[in-house]
């Protein structure tokens, strides 16, 4: 059976995916945000191994979920693989080692002759949990903002500067981006270890902090999408290939897509709402709220970053360079083939949820600590 | 294209690469085979249920977590140096090679993520059927992740099932099923998770002969060494089938790495098997010394004719014939390929030129020809062969490729022997007593890791000067990036995964002392 489907409705349909999964991502970064608090949380030690314990039961799927959002950005739109990875060599080598370092703190860090120390290891998950929602902040940023770079007629990039990708980082609105990714990971963390740690010690500690990391995240983040829809962007001419400046380019595309500003603000507003009864109802469950408020702020900003033809990467060196959901995706056979793979997906979700459940069906006490054979 | 590639580029991202695979593949073996190992373990305590099992269980998947993690951080590592160190390759296969790199994180890596998680918190949370179907799954997982990404390689050795697109200056996919199916693939796959499991129960029946050397653990390791044994006899058995028929392949595709891993200059009837040898020659010279490559051999008359050919007169060519050609074997030398090469790169030139000028007509009919079979066949096919300088280019690292192999496979023998023994000897009730044994089988720890290693550098440096075989030259498919950042990033990698190693050798060993809890 063959079904007759455009390439373009399949560049849009694997557009959503890496959006899907970039959002689920960020969501899954609360493991980085609450390791981030190693240090600051916990009042002893018990404390500290009920956090550890907590997250680390958890890390492999944002591990997994960064996998896959690499191999199916790769799968789908392979010139982006090409382009910023090959290009912007040091941004995600930075990335890449904040999270190796993380695999094996967890497994390691309370192992008997681990060599490094335990408190290496806690260092470790310390530098993941700030360093890598950060990076991967300031990374997505750059779909809005730009990177240098050109592409020859044959498709290789030729970066632009010797910084390789960490010019990035002198942009303020990328690092405004990058602080609000942080922010939202640590309230994330935060919101999470309340709802899953049986402690009112350490929720009491949590709470307050909830307060300190949202204002943070919400100053940044109304920075970067106030500076977004005020700023110009590229845009496609799709019968002549011509990418040329659009003012307010993004406000456009929110408005010319309202349904994808619908779910922005949802979002949104689900986040706050989610940190609001934290703080102010002393509410346990926010963290149902600011997640899934985090997948659908964070979901409609990757649609509005490459629909309504817009270059997903835009070139500030060479704005005919840039790349679109058309440009650099896969052909026609492979998207296709690849969505029949993708069918799998609520399949793959239902067991991970499934698991997930059995696994988290009571909240964690120390008493569970001290009884846990395995334990990080 | 960028021209005038900076080697030192190139060899240092080869040597990046190469670091992170041979680290990462320190640690995949195990979990692929101890994976399975659990889980038959498992299966046996929830039939039984006899406590005893479930302690065993317990021990091994101690390990087993202090291994995986490291695994899945270098792995990672693996994925993103696609794009970071090799861009221009990814964006010529990307359409082929992508995909099975989604479908790996889609379908095996959450499978295998998800249920490790059942698997070592979910004891006392999940029934026990539900535990052990988990580490079923995490097994299966493990395992099907080998799969994809292998099928990726697979198509680098052998690219199949693909077309040019000379528009984007890259490889299309047009059949999934002659991808995932190719037979370099298969019988990759099979070979390297046979291999797994051969490593995992060689590991297994070390530590177990430890335990019986120490006198202590004895029910513990006599039921260990049992199903390793076991399992490790039947995957020694298929890995060295599977070996031969991967040789078998690689005679007919790749036949020059052929020739390497057989140090084979010189094409022959009646040509023998080099059972064990000794190179004179330690560069690429191509056969200026006949008969003369080794110093000392011991040789199985006409054994390869009949391996490749089917026949003891078979003929089996040499480094030489496909060098130099051979025309009355039918075998068209390295400039032959070159000329098409070009030819290729003209058209591929001719096409862009037709693009900068609109002429629509002479770019249908350029795409056209790279459409047409018989270019694909005739000429596509030795696309990489354009920039090959000189023939002896195409020639790997001979003693490289032929140590690697010999040594691998007079290892892989040796593993039969042993696993062998142990199931004699242990059946036969005496197996604490043969402390020899005991020692032996302790000793030959190393020993998989250094075979399945050796095989991985076979493949890729017997591959050279290919990225892709024949298609690309793995300076054509280098990140145009400056050397001193590759050079920056290998020394810090090299820190990091040698402290990383050095750290998880130290917890296991100490695990391993303590032996079993409960």
């Amino acid at each position: 059976m063959t079904i007759m489907i455009s390439h373009l409705i399949l560049q849009q349909y694997w557009w959503i995916i890496v959006s899907l999964l970039a959002s689920l991502l960020v969501f899954l970064m609360f493991v980085q945000g609450g390791q981030s608090f190693i240090f600051s949380l916990p009042e002893n030690d018990n404390q500290k191994t009920l956090i550890v314990n907590a997250m680390g039961r958890k890390w492999e799927f944002t591990f997994t979920t960064l996998v896959t959002f690499g191999g199916a950005f790769f799968a789908s739109f392979p010139l982006f693989y090409a382009t910023s990875f090959g290009g912007a060599y040091w941004v995600w080598i930075a990335i890449l080692f904040s999270f190796i370092i993380q695999a094996v703190a967890y497994e390691f860090r309370s192992k008997p002759e681990n060599i490094l120390g335990k408190k290496t290891f806690d260092i470790f998950l310390f530098i993941n949990g700030c360093l890598g929602p950060f990076l991967i902040g300031t990374a997505v940023s750059t779909f809005f903002t730009g990177a240098m770079f050109t592409l020859n007629n044959e498709n290789q990039v030729h970066w632009a500067t010797n910084w390789y990708g960490l010019e990035a980082l002198l942009d303020i609105r990328n690092l405004s981006l990058g602080l609000a990714v942080l922010f939202l990971a640590r309230v994330n963390g935060l919101l999470y270890l309340m709802n899953t740690i049986d402690n009112e010690s350490l929720r009491k500690r949590a709470v307050k902090r909830v307060t300190y990391n949202g204002i943070p995240f919400l100053f940044f983040f109304l920075f970067f999408i106030v500076s977004l829809l005020l700023s110009s962007g590229l845009a496609v001419d799709t019968a002549t290939e011509k990418v040329t400046v659009e003012k307010f380019k993004y406000l456009h595309n929110f408005l010319e897509m309202p349904f994808v500003l619908v779910i922005f603000l949802t979002g949104v507003i689900t986040v706050l709402y989610g940190i609001g009864i934290t703080i102010f109802r002393g509410g346990l469950k926010g963290i149902w709220c600011t997640g899934s408020g985090t997948v659908l702020a964070v979901f409609s900003l990757f649609i509005i970053a490459g629909f309504n033809n817009t270059p997903f990467y835009p070139s500030q060196s060479d704005f005919q360079s840039s790349l679109t959901i058309s440009n650099a995706s896969s052909s026609l056979f492979t998207l296709k083939t690849m969505m029949y793979v993708s069918f799998i997906i609520p399949f793959v979700l239902a067991y991970i949820w499934y698991a997930w459940k059995a696994i988290n069906n009571t909240k964690m006490t120390e008493t569970e600590m001290n009884s846990q054979e395995h334990k990080y | 294209m960028i021209e005038n590639v900076d080697l030192s580029l190139v060899d240092w991202s080869r040597a990046q690469f190469a670091l992170t695979a041979i680290y990462h593949w320190l640690f995949v073996p195990l979990t692929l085979g101890l994976s399975f190992i659990l889980a038959i373990m498992e299966t046996i305590y929830v039939r039984t249920g006899n406590e005893a099992w479930k302690r065993i269980t317990r021990f091994w998947m101690t390990l087993f977590g202090i291994n995986f993690a490291i695994g899945v951080a270098t792995g990672i590592i693996l994925e993103f140096e696609f794009g970071t160190n090799w861009s221009n390759y990814s964006w010529f296969v990307g359409d082929i090679f992508g995909a099975p790199l989604a479908v790996e994180g889609i379908l095996a890596f959450f499978l295998e993520s998800t249920f490790v998680a059942v698997m070592f918190f979910g004891w006392n949370k999940v029934s026990k059927k539900f535990h052990l179907i988990s580490t079923w799954l995490v097994a299966i997982g493990a395992n099907l992740s080998a799969l994809w990404i292998l099928v990726a390689n697979g198509w680098m050795q052998h690219p199949v099932g693909m077309e040019f697109n000379p528009e984007a200056a890259r490889n299309e996919m047009v059949s999934f099923w002659a991808v995932l199916f190719n037979q370099v693939s298969v019988d990759k796959f099979l070979h390297t998770i046979s291999s797994g499991f051969l490593l995992a129960s060689m590991f297994v029946l070390s530590i177990s002969s430890w335990f019986l050397l120490k006198k202590r653990e004895e029910l513990m390791a006599k039921r260990s060494i049992l199903i390793a044994g076991i399992f490790g006899l039947l995957s020694s058995l298929m890995v060295a089938y599977t070996g031969d028929q991967s040789a078998r392949t690689i005679s007919k595709i790749q036949p020059v790495k052929f020739g390497a891993m057989e140090a084979l200059y010189e094409g022959k009837n009646n040509a023998g098997l080099i059972a064990v040898g000794i190179l004179r020659n330690s560069d690429n010279s191509i056969g200026a010394t006949k008969e003369k490559e080794f110093i000392f051999k011991i040789e199985i008359p006409g054994l390869l004719s009949v391996l490749t050919g089917g026949d003891k007169e078979a003929y089996v060519p040499g480094i030489r014939d496909h060098v130099l050609g051979n025309p009355s074997k039918g075998i068209p030398s390295a400039l032959e390929k070159r000329e098409k090469g070009i030819f290729v790169k003209q058209a591929l030139t001719d096409y862009q030129r037709a693009h900068l000028f609109n002429d629509n007509e002479q770019k249908e009919n350029i795409k056209r020809v790279f459409r047409d079979k018989e270019f694909q066949e005739e000429y596509f096919r030795y696309f990489g062969y354009a920039s090959i300088d000189k023939p002896e280019d195409v020639i790997p690292n001979v003693p490289i490729a032929f140590y690697s192999f010999h040594l691998m496979v007079i290892l892989g023998f040796s593993f039969i022997m042993i696993f062998a023994l142990a199931i004699h000897l242990l059946f036969k009730g005496n197996i604490v007593k043969n402390r020899w044994f005991l020692r032996i089988a302790f000793f030959a720890l190393p020993l998989p890791y250094v075979a399945s290693e050796l095989g991985w550098i076979l493949v890729e440096a017997g591959r050279q000067p290919w990225i892709i075989q024949d298609l690309m030259t793995v300076s054509k498919g280098v990140s145009n990036i400056t050397s001193g950042s590759v050079i920056t990033t290998f020394i810090l990698f090299a820190v990091l995964f040698t402290v990383l190693l050095v750290s998880e050798i130290s917890i296991m060993v100490k695990q391993i002392k303590s032996g079993p809890k409960h």
